[in-house]
């Protein structure tokens, strides 16, 4: 079995990469710490990938550095950086074996030929593939690949593993298996772990820290919990997870402040640290309380009516849009056996707690 | 074959319909054309080559060829040329297809297309030239020996067939390569380095052994086209090949002469044997490394210093390829070269003398390939549909009968042509012999090149989706209507480049002209350049004639491209939307 691998820091310094007039990383630093699951994720163009390949060593940034462990690697070749990557199609050499493309990394290093065949063995037993070597990576299913793939990376025991989008080509039931199990082999191996993803769930979930980007700039660095509950702006609140954004101006109320909306009316806002002006908030759909109409009304919500205009069952919750005077809301509520919901038409209430409104600065 | 077409035939009528009889007609058709002018000529020689006179098989001919020391020493030489080709052909076309494919620098476009041009001039029409520049007394002997005072053999005896062959084929490695260097994606490349490989390390053990299908096609058709070459072993005087005592042996002691025959069966094996040997070596090989997100090996920048040694290699190289044809343009102008590094003077009067004798040679060359070029595309059209969207039994005995043509040297065709149809007269016209008549000429042309237009129709309907044509049918086109309206117009780039390639290949044709030109009236350009080139006087006028047939077969092409183009243009379109 394997060991441990080195634990190392990863960071980037500053670093901005532009294609002639595309600027397609702005000044971008981050500083992943040893041993983290770290996630970069960003929809589609947002340079996230450009980011795993400026520290694969593929591409040189124009300005900035790349510090692996301490040391500059910024202008090393990539074939003496260290740093394995798992290609987002695999890049599996189909003209050798499965054992000859894990071995590969191993004989560019020289080892002598018992440990290339000590290592091979061992990288593909721990990603269950012992009995593959001979077999040829186009006689493998997709998720056998990719395993390969990781074993080839793993083998070389890379300072720093580098995963592109490695979830994306898998179909959905083994893509939740091959989550857990990425997980399990990072934490057993202690590889400081960078993985690119465009799915939010798949990066909340799994990543001990996530750094988002948004067209070549970093919007927010933050554990999960943070980037959920505490977006920094506009774009981070609508990217992570499902969210209603509204427009508005916060003013001064007779107990509190009041956050008033054209569509919507007034809501109340916790607390008086809001001060007066444009502002936008924001709230969750499952903070979102929904009522039929009449029932007596109690508590610190603000009360808003409205009806529902359609309705969408997920299992586990109920999806509403409720049309609230010329404008309209997402809300989640939660379904339990034998319960029928509201039907679209239905006049209802939902209520706002003050405490789940996230004020963002317009 | 018509039995089991109609046991398979649609005779339920709910259950959907296997082929039509259209289809099944259109088939039986080119099956028919291909065993009369392909398979029964062929099983002749072979029949001939073994046949003991009486009914019998014998293999006494084979021993008396082999008892003759002249036959064992050409079957030596050929098998010596073709190697040594393929190796020299190999040392110019792996460089430039890798640089090229590999590196930015400027013209690596003209670079490629370059290195197509020694396609359009017939081997034979350089071979001439090529002394006159590399030969003992050529120009750059003459100057190696003022210099330095030595000089190099490149022409003597087989060195010279070996070089001009080389030099004239290797475009076959080149684009072959080429397309298969560019099907590598760069995350394979990629991925070895982020392991650890390099430099020369990377190339030889990832992207060569990516790239090796298409150097082994590119070879495979390389060494088949230097041992069926009879025109630049005649040019160059050295008779003491395959080929040329196939044609020898058939044309001075007669058709009936076994030897020429065995002679002919162990070119047939010889080249059956390369593409066996390529397919083997294939075997499992043909990989798909395009995948999703597909982007082609990086291109490299080069420091100066590399760039100015790659370009002066590649300066190098381009000369070299291109001396045959500056060589046989100087000679078109030229009034006396000999002893001398340029000529001494230079004159028009081969251009007067080639218009003055040959136009009929033009048209007929015109007439030949054209006729063989549309024929082509149109049965390549037929086959790659029954292949691809139909389930007409035995489609794909079409396409395998078709590529076993690549591997029929021209002159055993020919032999088996004037075997086969001794004697036969063709209908309304009196009793001319098919033999002597120049129609087998355009027929042997249609055979030879049928294998180019098929190969790029199949690619250009594969490259279809189907959908396309069920999206048609969907809307109330029928079967035909949807073969007119939607296939046709987007495999016209396609059809296109089959009906140039053939073209081009079938103007240059010399082993099968030499063998069924019966008149003078019916020979085309390349038979009328061999024959000038056979004196020293008709050198100049050959050379015109042969930059005449290059010109045609540029404007040829440039024609077709201006008349197709836009088409060309849409199928083009249809890759990309796909």
């Amino acid at each position: 079995m394997m060991e441990a691998l080195r634990k190392v820091k990863v960071e980037f310094e500053r670093v901005s990469l532009a294609y002639g007039r595309t600027q397609v990383l702005t000044d971008v630093s981050i500083a992943i710490e040893p041993g983290e699951f770290f996630a970069l994720l960003g929809p589609s163009g947002s340079g996230k990938s450009t980011l795993l390949r400026l520290l694969a060593g593929f591409l040189q940034p124009q300005a900035g550095a790349i510090r692996v462990g301490g040391e500059d690697v910024t202008r090393v070749p990539p074939w003496e950086r260290d740093i394995g990557m798992v290609f987002q199609n695999y890049a599996l050499w189909p003209h050798m074996t499965v054992a000859a493309n894990v071995a590969f990394g191993l004989e560019e290093r020289r080892l002598p030929r018992a440990e290339v065949a000590r290592r091979t063995a061992a990288a593909l037993d721990l990603v269950g593939l012992g009995e593959y070597g001979a077999r040829r990576p186009g006689q493998l299913s997709g998720g056998q690949q990719q395993r390969v793939a990781l074993a080839r990376t793993i083998a070389i025991e890379p300072k720093v593993l580098l995963l592109d989008e490695p979830l994306s080509n898998l179909d959905a039931k083994l893509r939740d298996h091959m989550r857990v199990e990425l997980l399990a082999l990072q934490r057993k191996l202690g590889v400081t772990t960078i993985f690119v993803t465009h799915d939010q769930e798949e990066a909340l979930s799994i990543a001990d820290r996530v750094a988002v980007l948004d067209q070549g700039v970093i919007q927010q660095v933050g554990t999960p919990v943070e980037l959920y509950d505490t977006p920094a702006n506009r774009f981070i609140a609508d990217f992570v997870g499902t969210i209603n954004l509204l427009r508005g101006t916060i003013e001064a109320g007779a107990e509190s402040t009041v956050f008033r909306n054209d569509m919507l009316g007034a809501i109340a806002m916790a607390g008086a640290a809001a001060s007066v002006g444009p502002a936008e908030i924001a709230i969750r759909p499952h903070a979102l309380q929904l009522v039929a109409s009449g029932t007596p009304l109690g508590g610190v919500r603000s009360w808003l009516d409205g009806t529902v205009a359609e309705r969408e069952f997920l299992g586990e919750f109920v999806r509403y849009t409720v049309r609230v005077g010329t404008g309209s809301l997402v809300v989640d509520q939660p379904h339990y056996m034998g319960e029928r919901g509201f039907a679209p038409g239905a006049r209802v209430m939902v209520g706002i707690n003050p405490a789940q409104v996230k004020l963002l600065r317009a | 074959m018509k039995a089991l077409a109609a046991r398979l035939a649609p005779l339920g009528a709910a259950r959907s319909a296997a082929f039509t009889w259209t289809q099944a007609a259109v088939a039986l058709l080119i099956a028919a054309f291909l065993l009369v002018f392909l398979v029964v000529p062929v099983v002749t020689v072979v029949y001939v080559a073994f046949a003991d006179g009486a009914g019998g098989v014998t293999l006494s001919h084979f021993g008396s060829f082999f008892s003759l020391s002249l036959m064992r020493e050409s079957f030596w030489n050929s098998l010596y040329v073709g190697v040594w080709s393929v190796g020299i052909a190999t040392l110019i076309a792996v460089p430039l297809a890798y640089f090229t494919v590999r590196f930015e620098f400027r013209g690596a476009a003209l670079i490629q297309t370059l290195g197509v041009l020694p396609l359009i001039m017939p081997p034979f029409v350089g071979a001439v030239a090529m002394q006159l520049i590399f030969g003992r007394s050529g120009a750059v002997n003459l100057l190696l020996n003022d210099w330095f005072g030595f000089t190099l053999p490149i022409m003597e005896g087989l060195n010279g067939v070996i070089f001009v062959e080389a030099l004239h084929y290797f475009p076959f490695i080149l684009m072959n390569l080429v397309v298969a260097l560019n099907n590598i994606d760069s995350s394979m490349e990629e991925s070895a380095q982020n392991l650890g490989a390099s430099g020369m390390r990377l190339f030889r053990r990832i992207v060569f052994p990516l790239a090796m299908p298409g150097y082994v096609a590119g070879a495979a058709l390389v060494f088949i086209k230097v041992f069926d070459d009879l025109g630049t072993p005649l040019v160059l005087n050295q008779t003491n090949m395959l080929a040329p005592q196939a044609y020898l042996r058939i044309t001075s002691i007669g058709i009936e002469d076994p030897i020429g025959y065995v002679a002919s069966v162990i070119m047939v094996i010889a080249s059956l044997a390369s593409l066996w040997i390529a397919t083997w070596v294939m075997r499992g090989k043909e990989y798909a490394t395009m995948q999703r997100g597909y982007s082609g090996l990086a291109r490299r920048r080069l420091n100066t210093g590399q760039s100015a040694l790659a370009y002066a290699w590649i300066t190098l190289v381009l000369l070299i390829v291109l001396a045959p044809h500056f060589g046989i343009l100087l000679l078109s102008f030229a009034s006396v070269w000999s002893f001398s590094v340029l000529p001494d003077a230079y004159t028009l009067a081969h251009y007067a003398s080639v218009f003055q004798d040959s136009p009929r040679m033009i048209w007929n060359t015109a007439l030949y390939c054209g006729i063989a070029a549309t024929l082509d595309v149109v049965i390549a059209t037929a086959i790659a549909y029954l292949m691809l969207r139909t389930k007409v039994p035995g489609r794909n005995v079409l396409d395998f009968t078709v590529t076993i043509a690549l591997a029929i040297p021209g002159v055993v065709l020919g032999i088996g042509y004037l075997r086969t149809f001794k004697g036969i007269e063709l209908p309304f016209t009196g009793g001319e012999l098919f033999t002597s008549s120049w129609i087998i000429i355009a027929v042997a042309y249609t055979v030879r090149r049928l294998p180019y237009a098929l190969r790029s129709c199949v690619a250009a309907l594969q490259q279809l989706h189907v959908s396309l044509e069920e999206a048609a049918e969907n809307l109330g086109a029928s079967k035909r209507r949807t073969i007119l309206r939607v296939v046709v117009p987007l495999m016209a780039g396609g059809m296109l480049a089959g009906f140039i390639t053939s073209f081009m290949t079938a103007a240059v044709e010399l082993s099968t002209t030499i063998m069924l030109v019966s008149a003078q009236n019916d020979a085309p350009m390349s038979y009328g350049i061999y024959l000038y080139m056979q004196s020293a006087a008709g050198r100049g006028p050959g050379a015109a004639l042969g930059v005449l047939a290059v010109l045609l077969v540029a404007v040829g092409t440039y024609l077709s491209y201006r008349v197709l183009g836009s088409r060309a243009q849409d199928a083009r379109e249809v890759r990309r939307l796909g």
